[in-house]
């Protein structure tokens, strides 16, 4: 297929190659990911844009309360068994394209994010990207372990894009958790 | 229920563990009838593939009865008679469109795909039975088994067909398949093939059923030389003679038109450079033994084609890179995409085109299994195949 470098396509077809090191975040973790979601753009954003449905593939996620318009609160699985409150503010909705988010008053952790829905150029499907920026909860924790937690963002986003990518596709998130989805001996025999 | 179990290089054995449930609304639970301890298994057994964990459920070529279905499943009705691919695959994603289920990009849980993003680039596909690198995915060899995204792989077997003709369908006979495919091999070639084991001996099989003139077996041990001799492959020893020079001397100085490694990264012999990599591999300097592959590489007639069906996990050096650039060489490799190939496969068993049960020399049941590894590892002459009963 060829491809003219100057007409519009081109930059829907070439989005700018993001370095992921040099992620701009406001905060001290920063990722961002990117994956082809083989589904209709619209369904992507419809399906994310009603934050009740991300639990379904957020591992991290206990629970998501609607607190008023873009207004909600997260309980989040945080390292050690702590349970983490966000609060978060929806301070962007571009209808089937983009959903930008920051952290609003009450939240435990200081945190932004974003995720984009562009159709790819040729016919692969929804190029979906997702940035996640906060500041690693310390505290009690120490700073060993918001040194850990630096790479953080990145494993998570990675793995929710591919969970949402699972369901979005297959219609469920794969698993081989024991013991349900797949049995195992007990290490001790 | 009863299972074997991994628990260490050369230790495996048959555990009490919990039985596996529906979690997913395309899963399926499998009354496992039939299961086969594959050349591949003993990788595992001789712990070269990482990602293992104490107490994984092995067996990735297994068949049997439906016994459960998810809410989502409309296919699949429990009763079925099924032979379950070893490869998972989703089937709604890019790879799966484009006819390449080994290359599932949704199969292999999100927590799980990390080690093998990193180590080959992007996540491998998730497959039975074989390690976390593969998805964690609890084995066949097992009275039960949990089929993910069973509406997609598993293919119905008609009535009055023994489980033995079919079985195989789940991994070696689409294998050795799809490395005769990879060979790209034209009418009256000459196709040479490294190892007498299940995969190379259907390999074998399929070469001639797909049009080679001929067919040049090479192995040590004279019970497998023989079954390929059986199935219309003449045949080489490797302890008695020179494969290179024996290959160039029968085609008269032109080379095989295509060769087909199904050996892998344990590869025998006593070449200078397998020597080398036993000594390097057994103080994890590097991974694999790689003196199949190089050596068909050598072997190959120029503009020729080298195919590799056996499992390569991790590095090899001295790769004759030279060979393959001067020699304008095809190199065609990858696990075995077998949702494509079941429905015509099966046609050619039910038509009595090819006899899928010759490689078999010992049955057991499940409880035995672990007798089973000891001896297909030790013993390969004559254990060239086991298949496990659970039932």
């Amino acid at each position: 297929m060829s491809h003219d470098p100057l007409s519009t396509d081109a930059e829907v077809a070439s989005p700018a190659f993001i370095d992921k090191d040099n992620v701009e975040g406001d905060y001290a973790a920063s990722s961002i990911r990117a994956a082809m979601i083989n589904c209709p753009r619209q369904e992507l954003y419809d399906y994310w844009s009603d934050i009740t449905n991300l639990p379904s593939f957020m591992e991290n996620v206990i629970a998501v309360e609607v607190l008023g318009p873009g207004r909600s609160h997260w309980t989040v699985a945080g390292p050690g068994g702590m349970e983490i409150e966000l609060v978060s503010q929806i301070t962007e909705d571009i209808p089937g394209e983009r959903i930008a988010w920051t952290s609003s008053e009450g939240s435990d952790v200081d945190h932004e994010g974003w995720i984009e829905f562009k159709d790819n150029a040729f016919g692969r499907g929804t190029e979906v990207r997702l940035f996640i920026s906060y500041d690693p909860p310390a505290g009690t924790i120490g700073k060993v372990v918001a040194k850990v937690l630096q790479r953080e963002p990145r494993v998570q986003a990675r793995r929710e894009l591919r969970r949402f990518k699972q369901l979005m596709e297959a219609g469920e998130v794969s698993t081989s958790k024991a013991p349900d989805a797949a049995p195992r001996a007990s290490r001790h025999l | 229920m009863r299972a074997l179990t991994w628990h260490g290089k050369h230790n495996v054995k048959v555990d009490t563990v919990p039985d596996p449930k529906i979690v997913n609304p395309r899963d399926a639970i499998i009354k496992v009838t039939a299961t086969a301890i594959c050349g591949s298994d003993l990788h595992l057994y001789d712990s070269y593939i990482p990602g293992m964990s104490n107490g994984d459920i092995l067996g990735h070529e297994f068949m049997g009865v439906v016994e459960e279905v998810g809410k989502e499943n409309t296919s699949l009705k429990v009763g079925d008679r099924v032979v379950v691919p070893f490869v998972i695959a989703c089937g709604k994603c890019f790879f799966c469109e484009h006819q390449l289920p080994s290359g599932c990009d949704n199969s292999n849980p999100a927590e799980k795909a990390d080690a093998s993003e990193i180590a080959y680039g992007y996540p491998m596909t998730g497959a039975f039975g074989y390690s976390h690198l593969t998805g964690g995915y609890a084995g066949g060899q097992a009275e039960y088994a949990r089929v993910p995204y069973s509406d997609y792989g598993p293919i119905v077997i008609p009535e009055g067909v023994s489980d033995e003709r079919v079985l195989f369908l789940s991994d070696i006979f689409p294998t050795g398949w799809q490395a005769a495919e990879n060979a790209q091999i034209k009418p009256g070639d000459t196709v040479a093939i490294w190892g007498c084991g299940p995969v190379g001996l259907f390999a074998i099989k399929s070469a001639i059923l797909q049009g080679a003139g001929r067919v040049i077996a090479i192995d040590h041990h004279p019970r497998r030389l023989e079954l390929a001799k059986a199935n219309g492959a003449e045949v080489l020893n490797y302890h008695e003679v020179k494969v290179r020079e024996a290959l160039t001397e029968m085609t008269a100085g032109i080379g095989p038109d295509s060769c087909i490694d199904a050996v892998g990264l344990e590869s025998h012999g006593f070449s200078p450079d397998n020597i080398v990599d036993a000594i390097k591999t057994s103080v994890r300097l590097g991974t694999d033994r790689a003196h199949v592959l190089r050596e068909t590489i050598m072997a190959v007639r120029k503009g020729g084609t080298v195919s590799v069906p056996g499992v390569y996990g991790g590095f090899a050096d001295k790769f004759p890179v030279g060979a393959f650039m001067e020699k304008g060489l095809t190199l065609k490799t990858g696990q075995t995409n077998v949702q494509n190939y079941l429905p015509d496969l099966l046609q050619l068993i039910l038509e009595g085109k090819i006899d899928t049960t010759d490689l078999i020399s010992h049955r057991l049941p499940l409880e035995q299994a672990a007798e089973g590894y000891k001896n297909f590892k030790e013993n390969q002459n004559e254990w060239t195949k086991v298949v496990l009963l659970p039932h």
